[in-house]
């Protein structure tokens, strides 16, 4: 069960820290950053691990603070390395700092995207700037994140996404692809953890759009899931049947799709050379069965389920993260929410 | 002017010389105070003035981290408190105006044993005292709200009444129990210093079973006593208590509770319990003498413990009504004449009267923040006990100290989000005064702004919406981040400021002889059809596209609807006409003659209006030349073209 915890900072970002796959251990240890503050904090807190399973609700104790960091600006993005560095400075307009919206890492490479359009490459263990991309989009860059090991996504504030090869010298995008109808901006885009050709991205209409970066120029389905906007949008990691998404509208939302045919989903994927030998045993959905149940534009063939996780309304949850069977999140309303219990 | 019911405080401001004059200027919810240069006649204090500005706040508070949580979670409670169904009787609601109201209290109640932990780990006395500070206030808010739930709320009839005012000064004097604690883990108990203080104190506090455990413990001590105590422990196991729940009357309960008054008094006068000091005091006590309760001040500590407890032994059928009688005797009985009576006691006692509105004001009067006093009496508005007391403004009290309330939080750099809720629910000025507020939120970062906009939009304040998208579009240009720009101004909706930036893109093409931000331009959608120099420039780009691809005749009508349908502007037509050469030069025949007929009308029409623009206008001789060249080119190839169109048209293919 949900319990809330009132930490006397707005929470822009929240995340787990990741725990090796071997150890079955569940995450104890989170990281947080404030917003709006006049003195903002990246503070690192622990649940404490109360050992078994004995206990019948998700309700163990409230997170306790380990250690904080004063930040200057709000946090707008945050991800768990090993080592901890600081390039300032590094987005700016001709006359002023400019935000930094996002960034990515892919050890020991880290990308940022801003408000100024650029793209930065900075490596973990050097000094300097490794590469900029000057004027990769003429409006604001929202978000970013590692599609290939070579190849970023980012999505911007005129609903498009682009695709950016980071072996090739050139300062344009690979490739682009967008809605055909209005042009909403973009906040968060988050790639399947197992079929890298599968994305979802939320925007400003809070429409979950999940798209093929193979095919097309258009989403693959579109689903209305919060009345404002999508700030954060995530794939479980290991389970990557089930999706969560946070609006400004105050909820957090639990997607669980079922694919329609009876072979269990970790078996189907983007293995097209199986296809013949599958097709004897697929049963009548044929070849859907390879494509995975994201990608079904039409609801009626996987069944969607959504679940609010959230107990009551509060102001907009601005942050989400998800590992194993623990979920927290942070909120507008200076509370955080842990849920030990997720049903994945 | 109304005469002022407090004397203010004064407040020195450190860095202003003694002496100097200060100049001020209102903030939202502080002042600016900075030295001037006055000098006043005869006065020869010299030096270079101060540099400083200072701003004095009246409410610490609300930056204290502990109180935060304070303030966000009774957020929760009150939005939660709005929604509460309005169909059925206030009566049947009560038990959850309660319950809402426990839910206040259980959070000062966190807040509060924080603010204690904290208070006693610091190691900085000045924060110690601050904290402490905050710490009694907190104490005093709960015990008013606790009286406030009891009385107002609650309303409990005679009989529930007093029940429910001895679990208050139970609740609120919880050193009995520590005492308590000290003697039942010492060695001997019944010889522990405070044993007689803590059975007392349970006696007072009507707590007659703990009080009975105790004297068990003396019982056994004195067997030669062991009547006296077997006579004291079963007078008080017969001490009826009211059970609201249960079928006996008031009347019966007073009948009940007035046979067993006159048996302790018989005992008492028969100096049954003489021998035995303490004994005689708790048995002085039950009789409820109210001499020998006043001896015991120093146990009660507090005139409502006394008034309570007085009320236990004498009239414990009290009635709400008869309630401020009691509490005024009792108020002047403790105080004796060194004492003064403190503003926490006039609230109380403005409580026991039943005077709402008198608790109210004394409470915003003491209190430095109006947190307590909106919330409280937008609580007592729900119980529909606030008869709609106007005031001069003509809006009522719980509206009038939400609005403050709100106002206040406003001002702070991440409450504000808070304070959009309580705006939405004062009906009258609420929305007026967010307009005006929400517009004064400082944007530094998109996020922000979108946050605001949502607001805004959810509440269809469509002035703000197109104020804080033209900040934000114009702080983009600004940058030169033109597709930024767009998008804000695509969410206004904003025509005029979509066409700014279309010209600004023209400009740049016209300057650098391409486009920038190609990526913005080709994918422009729908949006184009905001402005109508956006739809020229999306069709220029088109234009461009098609001329690369070498669909040349596509482009041409493209081009040539340009002008024909007034899209484009008038200034952008010689660039139009200039690009139309290469297609008029191509060995192919595109345009036909009647596309070239068009086409030389508009360069006449050009050349008209550049004739009389330039005979009023200082235009270098370059210039003039460069253009009068470009015509005359232009004449050569439409005429070269219409020739060529003609003979093409009117050959007959064999």
């Amino acid at each position: 069960m949900e319990s809330a915890k009132y930490v006397s900072q707005k929470i822009s970002k929240t995340r787990w820290r990741p725990v090796s796959y071997s150890s079955l251990q569940q995450p104890d240890i989170f990281v947080t950053g404030s917003w709006d503050n006049e003195e903002n904090k990246v503070s690192v807190w622990s649940i404490g691990n109360l050992g078994s399973s004995g206990l019948e609700d998700g309700f163990e104790g409230d997170p306790q603070l380990i250690c904080e960091q004063k930040h200057d600006g709000d946090v707008l993005d945050l991800q768990t390395m090993s080592i901890c560095k600081h390039w300032a400075r590094a987005h700016r307009y001709p006359s002023d700092n400019a935000p930094s919206t996002g960034v990515a890492c892919n050890s020991p490479e880290i990308v940022t995207v801003g408000e100024d359009g650029r793209i930065i490459v900075f490596r973990a263990d050097q000094e300097g700037v490794v590469r900029v991309i000057e004027n990769a989009d003429s409006s604001t860059l929202h978000a970013v994140t590692y599609l290939r090991t070579t190849e970023v996504l980012t999505v911007n504030s005129i609903g498009q996404l682009k695709l950016w090869d980071l072996r090739q010298q050139s300062n344009s995008p690979s490739q682009i692809l967008s809605l055909s109808r209005d042009r909403v901006p973009l906040y968060c885009v988050d790639r399947h953890p197992n079929q890298q050709h599968i994305v979802a991205t939320g925007g400003q209409d809070g429409m979950l759009c999940v798209w093929d970066v193979r095919q097309g120029n258009m989403p693959f389905s579109l689903m209305e899931a919060h009345s404002a906007e999508m700030w954060e949008v995530h794939f479980h990691p290991t389970n990557p049947d089930h999706l969560f998404t946070c609006s400004e509208d105050g909820s957090l939302l639990h997607w669980e799709t079922s694919s329609p045919s009876e072979m269990p989903s970790f078996l189907q994927g983007g293995r097209n050379s199986n296809m013949t030998s599958r097709s004897a045993m697929a049963p009548a959905g044929g070849n859907q069965s390879i494509i995975s149940a994201w990608l079904h534009g039409d609801s009626s063939k996987s069944r969607l389920e959504t679940t609010h996780m959230l107990p009551s309304q509060t102001l907009s949850v601005n942050s989400l993260d998800v590992l194993g069977q623990c979920l927290v999140c942070g909120t507008d309303g200076e509370a955080i929410f842990v849920n030990r219990q997720v049903p994945v | 002017m109304e005469e002022v019911d407090v004397e203010p405080t004064v407040t020195n401001i450190p860095e202003i010389r003694h002496g100097k004059h200060m100049g001020f200027a209102w903030g939202p919810g502080d002042i600016l105070v900075y030295e001037t240069h006055f000098k006043p006649s005869g006065y020869t204090l010299s030096g270079p003035g101060g540099s400083f500005i200072h701003k004095v706040r009246k409410d610490e508070d609300i930056n204290s981290p502990i109180l935060r949580k304070l303030f966000n979670e009774s957020h929760h409670i009150f939005v939660g408190l709005q929604t509460i169904n309005d169909d059925l009787p206030s009566k049947s609601k009560r038990p959850q105006f309660v319950s809402i109201s426990r839910n206040y209290r259980s959070v000062i109640r966190a807040c509060m044993e924080e603010l204690q932990q904290v208070a006693v780990s610091t190691r900085d006395t000045e924060k110690g005292t601050q904290y402490g500070n905050q710490v009694s206030i907190l104490l005093a808010i709960e015990l008013i709200w606790n009286l406030c739930e009891v009385l107002f709320i609650d309303a409990a009839p005679a009989g529930s009444l007093l029940l429910h005012l001895l679990d208050w000064v139970r609740l609120h004097k919880a050193d009995v129990d520590e005492k308590a604690k000290d003697v039942l883990q010492s060695d001997s108990p019944a010889e522990h210093h405070n044993y007689w203080d803590v059975v007392v104190s349970y006696v007072l506090q009507g707590r007659l079973e703990e009080a009975r455990q105790m004297l068990v413990k003396q019982a056994t001590l004195q067997p030669a006593s062991r009547n006296m105590y077997k006579l004291m422990d079963s007078l008080l196991s017969k001490m009826p208590f009211y059970n609201p729940g249960g079928t006996q009357t008031l009347t019966e309960f007073d009948v009940k509770w007035r046979n067993w008054h006159e048996e302790v008094d018989r005992y008492l006068k028969d100096n049954t319990f003489a021998s035995n000091r303490h004994l005689e005091l708790i048995c002085k006590i039950l009789v409820g003498d109210e001499d020998t309760l006043l001896e015991q001040k120093e146990l009660l500590s507090t005139w409502y413990h006394f008034l309570v407890t007085r009320l236990l032994y004498s009239h414990p059928t009290v009635k709400p009504t008869d309630l401020h009688y009691y509490a005024q005797s009792c108020l002047t009985m403790f105080l004796d004449s060194r004492s003064v009576q403190e503003p926490l006691d006039s609230i109380l006692l403005a409580a026991f009267e039943f005077d709402i509105y008198l608790v109210i004001k004394d409470c915003s009067i003491v209190l430095n923040n109006w947190w307590f006093v909106a919330h409280l009496t937008d609580l007592l508005d729900h119980c529909k006990l606030l008869q709609s007391h106007n005031l001069n403004f003509g809006s009522n009290m719980r509206e009038f100290l939400l609005l403050e309330y709100a106002s206040g939080l406003f001002t702070h750099h991440s409450l504000w989000q808070c304070a959009v809720d309580y705006f939405d629910h004062c009906p009258e000025l609420g929305r007026a005064c967010l307009e005006l507020q929400i517009e004064r939120v400082p944007l530094d970062t998109e996020r922000k702004a979108l946050k605001v906009l949502r607001i805004c939009e959810e509440r269809q304040m469509s002035e703000q919406v197109r104020s804080i998208c033209k900040i934000m579009a114009m702080r983009a240009l600004r940058n030169n981040r033109l597709g930024s720009a767009l998008s804000w101004s695509i969410r206004a909706k904003d025509a005029a400021f979509a066409t700014l930036i279309s010209e600004r893109f023209l400009q740049d093409y016209c300057a650098k002889g391409t486009f920038s931000d190609l990526d913005l331009i080709d994918n422009l959608g729908p949006a184009m059809l905001l402005s109508d120099r956006l739809t020229f420039l999306g069709k220029y780009r088109e234009f461009h596209k098609l001329y690369g691809e070498k669909r040349f005749k596509e482009a041409a009508k493209l081009l040539l609807s340009l002008m024909t349908a007034k899209i484009a502007p008038r200034s952008f037509w010689m660039t139009l006409l200039t690009d139309a050469l290469p297609l008029l030069e191509q060995k192919e025949v595109i345009f036909s003659a009647d596309q070239t007929y068009e086409l030389m009308y508009c360069l006449e029409e050009l050349t008209s209006s550049l004739d009389t623009a330039a005979s009023g206008g200082e235009r270098p001789m370059q210039e003039e030349d460069v253009e009068q060249t470009k015509v005359e080119l232009l004449r050569l190839s439409l005429a070269r073209n219409l020739a060529m169109a003609i003979v093409k048209e009117g050959t007959v293919e064999t």
